[in-house]
C-alpha cells in the first residue's frame, strides 16, 4: 500500500488518456473537417461529447487490456508509472512528426515493456500478444479499406445523377452522423483502456480486490480526459489524415468514416482490441482506391505503417528504460524522476511543436509533404 | 488456442460491409430520391435546381417519402448500433 504512490500513477494514468484524446481526434473527425462537413472548431467539440457519452456508454472491458498481457502478479506501480511514461513519451513524439500511430500499441508496448524490464520475458503473455494485438492490427486495416472502398463505389454510383455541389451538401450532411459514431466507438473502445489501467493499479495497490471492476470515479475522470484531449484537438495528426493521404470529397468522407465506425465496434464486440487509428487510416486509403482517379500518396501511407510496426517496440523500449531508472533510484523517489523527466520530454515536444504551429486555422492548407503547412501564414497569404 | 479466427474475421468483413458500406449507400439513395424533381422534370437528371445550385430536395413527394424511408432506416440501425453497445458493455447479471 502506498497511496502517495498510487496517486501519481493515477495522475499519469490520465495524462496518458488526455494524449490518447488529442492523438486521436483525427481518427474521427479528419475526414470532415477535411471536406469542410464541420467547422474544425465544432468538429472537435462535437467529438469531445461523443467520447465522453462513448466512455460511458461502454464499461464491462476494464482491465482486459494489462491482465490478459502480463502476468498480473509481477506488476507493481512502478512499473506501471514506468509504462504510462513510455506510452506518454512515443504518443507526444509521433503527435509531433504529424504520425497518427496507434495510441493503445503505445500504452499496451510501454507496459510490455516495464513489465520485461521488472520481471523478464516469462511475465508476458507471448501467444495473447501475438493473437489479440498484432494480427489483428495487420488485418483491422485492411479489412477497414475493403468496406471503405466498396461503400466509396457504391456511393458514387448511386449519387452520379446528382451534380457535384448537391452531391457534396448531402454527403457533407451524412458525415455528421457517420463522424459522430466514430468519435463514439473511440469513446467505448480507448477510454476503457486507461480505465483498465487505472483499474489494475488500484488492485494492485490492494485498494480494490481482484477482478473488481473500473469504481464511477475512474470512469468520469477517464472519460473527461480523453474527451478534454479530444476537444484540444490534435491538429498535426488530424491534418496528416485528412489531407495527406488522399484529397478526400465527401461521399469518400463518409463511406471512410461509416467504416471505420462499423469495424471498430464489430471488433470489440468480438473481444478484438485494436487501434482505432489503424482502422481509421485504412478506411482513408480505402476511400481513395474505391473513387476512380482519386490517388493514394503511399509514402505517406508507408512512412505511417513504419510508425505503426514501430510504436510497440519503440514505447516498449522507453517503458523499459523508465522502468530501470525507477529502479535504480529506487521506490518512490525513482518514480518521481521518472515522471519529472517525462514532464521535461513533453514541455520540450510542446515548444518544438510552437516552431510550426498546425492549429484549426490552417488544418486544411495544402498538402506539402509534411505535417506542419510550408508556409507559416497561409490565411494571411490567401 | 489458435492464432487466428477465421470465423470472427469472416462476421466482421461481412456485417462490415453491411453496416459500413450498406448504410452510407442507403442513405446516398435517400439521397438521390430526395433529389428527384416534380412531375415536370424527368426522373433520373439531375432534378434540384440547375447544374450550379447545391440545392438537395427536388420538391417530388413520392421521392421525398422514400427518402424519409430510407433516412428512417439509417437511424434505427445506428440506434440499435448503439443499444448493441450498451448491451455488450452491461451484461445482464445472469447469462
Amino acid at each position: 500500500m502506498n497511496d502517495f504512490l498510487l496517486v501519481l500513477v493515477v495522475i499519469t494514468a490520465l495524462c496518458f488518456d488526455f494524449t490518447n484524446g488529442f492523438h486521436d481526434t483525427g481518427n474521427a473527425m479528419a475526414t470532415s473537417i477535411a471536406t469542410q462537413a464541420l467547422s474544425p472548431r465544432v468538429a472537435v467539440a462535437l467529438s469531445g461529447v461523443m467520447n465522453l457519452v462513448g466512455a460511458f456508454l461502454s464499461l464491462a472491458v476494464a482491465a482486459t487490456i494489462a491482465s490478459g498481457l502480463v502476468d498480473t502478479n509481477v506488476v507493481t506501480l512502478p512499473v506501471v508509472a514506468a509504462g504510462l511514461a513510455g506510452g506518454i513519451t512515443w504518443n507526444l513524439l509521433t503527435w509531433l512528426f504529424g504520425i497518427p500511430s496507434s495510441s493503445s500499441h503505445a500504452l499496451i508496448g510501454g507496459v510490455i515493456g516495464s513489465t520485461i524490464a521488472a520481471a523478464g520475458g516469462h511475465a508476458i503473455q507471448w501467444h495473447n500478444l501475438v493473437a489479440k494485438v498484432v494480427i489483428p492490427a495487420g488485418l483491422s486495416p485492411i479489412i477497414a479499406a475493403l468496406v471503405a472502398a466498396t461503400g466509396t463505389w457504391l456511393l458514387y454510383r448511386i449519387s452520379r445523377s446528382l451534380t457535384e455541389r448537391a452531391r457534396g451538401h448531402g454527403f457533407r450532411i451524412g458525415q455528421i452522423g457517420s463522424a459522430s459514431m466514430v468519435s463514439l466507438a473511440h469513446g467505448t473502445n480507448d477510454a476503457q483502456k486507461t480505465m483498465g489501467v487505472i483499474t489494475l493499479a488500484l488492485i494492485v495497490n490492494g485498494t480494490l480486490p481482484k477482478n473488481a471492476t473500473a469504481p464511477f470515479w475512474v470512469i468520469l475522470s477517464c472519460a473527461l480526459a480523453i474527451s478534454i484531449g479530444t476537444y484540444l484537438g490534435g491538429w498535426r495528426v488530424i491534418r496528416t489524415l485528412g489531407k495527406g493521404l488522399v484529397e478526400i470529397e465527401a461521399p469518400q468522407g463518409m463511406a471512410a468514416e461509416s467504416a471505420s465506425a462499423a469495424v471498430i465496434l464489430l471488433s470489440s464486440s468480438f473481444g478484438y482490441s485494436l487501434s482505432t487509428t489503424h482502422v481509421a487510416t485504412g478506411s482513408i486509403i480505402g476511400s481513395g482506391l474505391g473513387k476512380k482517379g482519386a490517388g493514394v500518396r503511399w509514402n505517406t501511407a508507408g512512412r505511417m505503417a513504419t510508425a505503426w510496426v514501430l510504436t510497440l517496440p519503440c514505447a516498449g523500449l522507453m517503458g523499459a528504460g523508465a522502468e530501470f531508472l525507477a529502479r535504480a533510484i529506487g521506490h518512490t523517489p525513482g518514480v518521481i524522476v521518472v515522471l519529472v523527466i517525462l514532464a521535461a520530454t513533453a514541455a520540450t515536444v510542446y515548444w518544438r511543436s510552437r516552431a510550426n504551429k498546425v492549429d484549426h486555422n490552417n488544418v486544411n492548407d495544402d498538402w506539402t509533404g509534411s505535417a506542419a503547412p510550408a508556409d507559416p501564414q497561409p490565411a494571411a497569404a490567401a | 488456442m489458435s492464432w487466428i479466427n477465421l470465423a470472427a474475421i469472416g462476421k466482421i468483413v461481412g456485417f462490415g460491409l453491411i453496416a459500413g458500406a450498406g448504410l452510407p449507400a442507403l442513405f446516398a439513395l435517400g439521397l438521390l430520391a430526395l433529389s428527384k424533381g416534380g412531375r415536370t422534370q424527368t426522373a433520373g437528371a439531375a432534378g434540384a435546381g440547375g447544374a450550379d445550385s447545391d440545392v438537395v430536395v427536388g420538391g417530388n413527394p413520392a421521392g421525398i417519402i422514400v427518402a424519409a424511408f430510407c433516412f428512417l432506416i439509417v437511424l434505427a440501425a445506428l440506434g440499435w448500433g448503439i443499444y448493441e453497445i450498451y448491451q455488450i458493455g452491461h451484461p445482464a447479471p445472469t447469462k
